[in-house]
């Protein structure tokens, strides 16, 4: 970087972008470019959500009162199995590392594609595929299991559309597995010169461990739904103890998986807020390497602490301790990422511009939702909370208040690079301040709720649980609200938001450095990194960067 | 302490007051990292805001000595909340050796519970205050969870084998039986009462409820109606292991294992008699799977312990009369618990 200031990327029309790169459906649904990939995700899982949202809404109508009389109790039963199976598998899983992570992992690194375009292109209709296959079984009357399909319940009992279901999840994961794959190789091999790991951005290195659950959890899900299958249809004995089978050990498959997959949800989080905390605050990440450490940390012990779900399922004392010492182990790498973003801030020249405001909800819920994760962790008050709403407020402060905090702090920080548009201010922190407002006041009451001992999954309650239920409630339609804005508001920006500039943050990441939107092959020349992650420099070479 | 407004459910049992005090305290530590984190962002945001668009800050890279310590007090921090919640949960799976003994079969959507003495409920729960209380349960079809908010007890039902759970109500009064693990269509209406009496009014109940028989003489019915006597006799013509002071003790297995012989072993032996042969007897004992149903397998096993016990009337006796006093209670008080294998 000269001291000479730069032209301005962007000041040369006409100029052709990724997205001016051609019109037609087929430019779309054939191409290999990553960020028209992550647009088609983006579109897919966008659906997804409001669909996952609309089971949630009427979930909540229905416990506005303690009679079931809204829906009926197998109706209500279907509504949040489809809102468990649409939110975790079409939304979350998905949402940060095939949106934000296929658009930028390849940009941040200064690459012109992920390494295996045409895998992409083939994930995402893998997933369009499994989708398919659950928006089937919904409108044939949905499932009722539980988004955990607890055997025998799911492999005898139920009378829905499990297999459908099941089938849809299975498909979908192998989109998982082939994005992560596709991330793991790309991070190893297509990194621009001087780009070395503890150049990375914090959001590839999140990325990266996110990735390798993919790889390693996914199988393994595919495989327990597989045995769920064989045994609805063949009457295989593997769960139903009437036919030689153990219910536990379907638990034990289940959450070797879906423990890690509430990592893959939070990690990219995790990642976005990261990005944001630096370039809000103009200074490098505090503890740059303990962060990336830290992220890889999380994700090894995920593996190690699925046993937690089972303290009151009869596995056995011993079991229960080792699963209870190793839960309160992911504490500590969760708690140095939170002081770290915190220290980040400390002397900075802070901003408080829309996905900052996102990222401070995302420390303050993460951090109640990791705090509240201790109780669930310690053996004895995990017996009272086990299957109560508490534990239903606990993890929608990590997968809502985390997860999806951080997904629309980083929709907001990246949208003037992906749209060429910058998204309206002032209604952008309204709606960032509507959905901090009514998350906590959805889900705050749970936990009260779940101690007082309300359990999970009831269509109808003891009258006593009224009071708190409303709140709940009331906060979900102002939550509701708060949602439908940025989709409005983006929506209309793409067509009327004034002209981005490559860099309207002054961030440091690579991605920065280029035109927004970005042209098809992402740099005019592949960038030569000589600098430090987050590295801000003195004024004119500030300067020289946008 | 109803109020319209409560955070703490009904406390009804020796456990819930531990539960709640680890619970305080994790609120306490939880509330004082929260505070200290929203403080933090709050007066960093307020007190280091962007004055101008050209401001640049001091690099500050990162403090290994801080890293240590922030790492370090967590942990610390942790590891107590460990300790604490695992000494609570080994209480929880040590039931007193003078507990009563009430079994608990599970189907959807209702709870059977039978007592010793053969009286019988569904979705409704007596029990003595001040007497330790063992569940042993099982489930005829898919997971249930046996959950009692005012004990801070829960427990998963299982198809195919037994958990067991305890508890010792401390107050008199009728609180919430819950099933926690979705069970399908009415899991909501999967509900019940427990109803802690005192001593005295529990056993006038228990005299009135008319039970047909303890379970133990249930036991013993369906042992003759099935003839188990023929092979499993004292004497030298036995084709089957001899049962008298069977239970609890440790076998010897076909095999070479040994293993005790408890509550599944016994359930096991009477649905898949081939599964684990007791040393020196051949596999010809007939499955009674589809024959005895969970409720008849849970008498069986009451007959069978009860031959393993020193009463005088041995065979039907689990309880004291039903005049008499149960045994000691202190209310209250928690007995140090025995040297069980958890």
């Amino acid at each position: 970087m000269s001291a000479e200031p730069a032209p301005r990327l962007d000041a040369t029309p006409p100029r052709s972008s990724y997205l001016t790169a051609g019109y037609g459906v087929r430019s779309w649904l054939l191409t290999r470019d990553h960020k028209r990939i992550a647009l088609l995700y983006l579109a897919s899982i966008t659906f997804f959500f409001f669909l996952g949202g609309l089971f949630a809404l009427l979930i909540r109508l229905e416990l506005l009162t303690p009679e079931g009389d809204l829906v009926q109790a197998e109706t209500y039963n279907r509504l949040f199995t489809m809102h468990g199976i649409v939110m975790v598998f079409f939304f979350l899983i998905p949402s940060i590392p095939a949106v934000l992570g296929n658009f930028f992992i390849p940009m941040m690194i200064g690459a012109k594609d992920l390494a295996f375009p045409r895998l992409n292109l083939l994930s995402w209709y893998i997933y369009v595929v499994g989708g398919l296959f659950t928006l089937w079984a919904i409108v044939h009357g949905g499932v009722d299991t539980g988004w955990t399909f607890y055997a025998p319940y799911s492999t005898v009992s139920s009378s829905s559309h499990v297999i459908p279901a099941a089938i849809g999840i299975f498909i979908t994961g192998f989109s998982s597995i082939l994005t992560g794959l596709n991330f793991i190789v790309t991070i190893h091999t297509m990194r621009a010169p001087g780009m070395t790991w503890f150049r990375l951005p914090l959001f590839v290195w999140s990325h990266y461990a996110t990735s390798l659950i993919f790889v390693l959890g996914t199988p393994v899900i595919a495989v327990t739904l597989l045995l769920v299958a064989l045994e609805r249809i063949l009457h295989l004995g593997f769960f139903d103890p009437a036919l030689g089978g153990d219910p536990v050990l379907f638990q034990h498959l289940f959450w070797f998986y879906s423990h890690p997959a509430v990592y893959i949800m939070i990690l990219p989080a995790m990642g976005v807020v990261s990005e944001i905390v630096p370039t809000f605050s103009r200074k490098s990440v505090f503890g740059y390497r303990i962060m990336a450490y830290a992220v890889v940390a999380i994700a090894v012990l995920s593996f190690l602490v699925w046993g937690h779900h089972m303290f009151v399922s009869g596995q056995s004392v011993y079991a229960g301790l080792f699963f209870s010492l190793l839960s309160f182990f992911v504490a500590i790498p969760s708690a140095v990422k939170v002081f770290n973003w915190t220290a980040t801030m400390y002397k900075g020249s802070i901003s408080w511009r829309t996905p900052m405001l996102y990222a401070f909800g995302f420390i303050g819920l993460f951090t109640i939702g990791g705090l509240t994760g201790l109780f669930l962790a310690s053996l004895g008050v995990d017996v009272h909370v086990h299957d109560t709403y508490f534990i239903i407020a606990h993890f929608h402060y990590i997968m809502v208040g985390g997860a999806i905090m951080g997904y629309l702090g980083g929709i907001h920080y990246w949208w003037p690079k992906i749209s060429g548009k910058m998204y309206p201010e002032g209604l952008a922190k309204f709606a960032a301040f509507v959905v901090f407002v009514g998350f906590n006041l959805t889900f705050f009451p749970q936990f009260i709720l779940g101690y007082l001992g309300m359990p999970r999954r009831y269509h109808a309650y003891p009258p006593e649980f009224q009071v708190l239920n409303v709140m709940s409630t009331a906060g979900a339609s102002i939550l509701g609200f708060g949602y439908v804005l940025p989709l409005a508001y983006l929506v209309w920006s793409m067509r009327y938001g004034k002209d981005a500039p490559a860099n309207p943050w002054r961030a440091t990441g690579l991605e920065w450095r280029t035109p927004s939107p970005p042209p098809t092959e992402n740099f005019p020349e592949t960038p030569v990194v000589d600098w430090e992650p987050y590295e801000y420099r003195p004024k004119t070479e500030v300067e020289a960067l946008v | 302490m109803r109020t319209d407004f409560p955070l703490f459910p009904d406390s009804a049992s020796t456990m819930a007051s531990q539960v709640d005090a680890l619970y305080i305290y994790l609120i306490a530590v939880s509330a004082f990292f929260s505070l200290l984190i929203a403080t933090l962002v709050i007066v960093f945001a307020i007190k280091y805001r962007r004055r101008s668009e050209e401001e640049l800050p001091p690099r500050i890279h990162g403090s290994l000595m801080l890293e240590i310590v922030w790492s370090a007090i967590p942990l610390c921090i942790a590891l107590s909340f460990f300790f604490w919640g695992a000494k609570i949960y080994f209480r929880m799976n040590r039931p007193p050796d003078d507990a009563l003994q009430v079994y608990v079969v599970a189907k959807q959507w209702m709870w059977k519970l039978q007592h010793a003495d053969g009286t019988r409920e569904i979705n409704e729960l007596h029990v003595p205050l001040g007497r330790a209380v063992q569940l042993t349960m099982t489930s005829e079809d898919v997971i249930h969870s046996f959950f009692v908010p005012a004990f801070r007890m829960k427990r998963d039902v299982v198809p195919g084998r037994y958990s067991t759970a305890w508890f010792r109500a401390t107050r008199t009064g009728r609180y919430h039986l819950f099933c926690s693990q979705y069970c399908g269509t009415n899991h909501a209406k999967m509900i019940g009462w427990v109803d802690v009496m005192e001593p005295i009014a529990y056993q006038n109940w228990l005299s009135a409820g008319g039970g047909s028989g303890s379970l133990a003489a249930l036991g013993a019915s369906l042992f003759q109606q099935h003839a188990c006597n023929s092979c499993h006799r004292p004497d030298s013509q036995a084709r089957g292991p001899n049962l008298e002071g069977l239970f609890g003790r440790r076998v010897s297995l076909s095999d070479g294992r040994t293993i005790v012989a408890d509550e599944s072993y016994i359930r096991e032996s009477i649905l898949n008699p081939t599964a684990r042969l007791v040393a020196g007897f051949q596999p010809i004992m007939p499955t009674y799977q589809g024959l005895i149903g969970e409720e008849g397998v849970l008498q069986l096993i009451a007959y069978i312990r009860s031959l393993s016990q020193p009463s005088p009337a041995a065979g039907t006796q689990m309880l004291p009369p039903n005049n008499t006093m149960p045994a000691p209670i202190r209310p209250g008080t928690e007995p140090e618990p025995k040297e069980r294998k958890p």
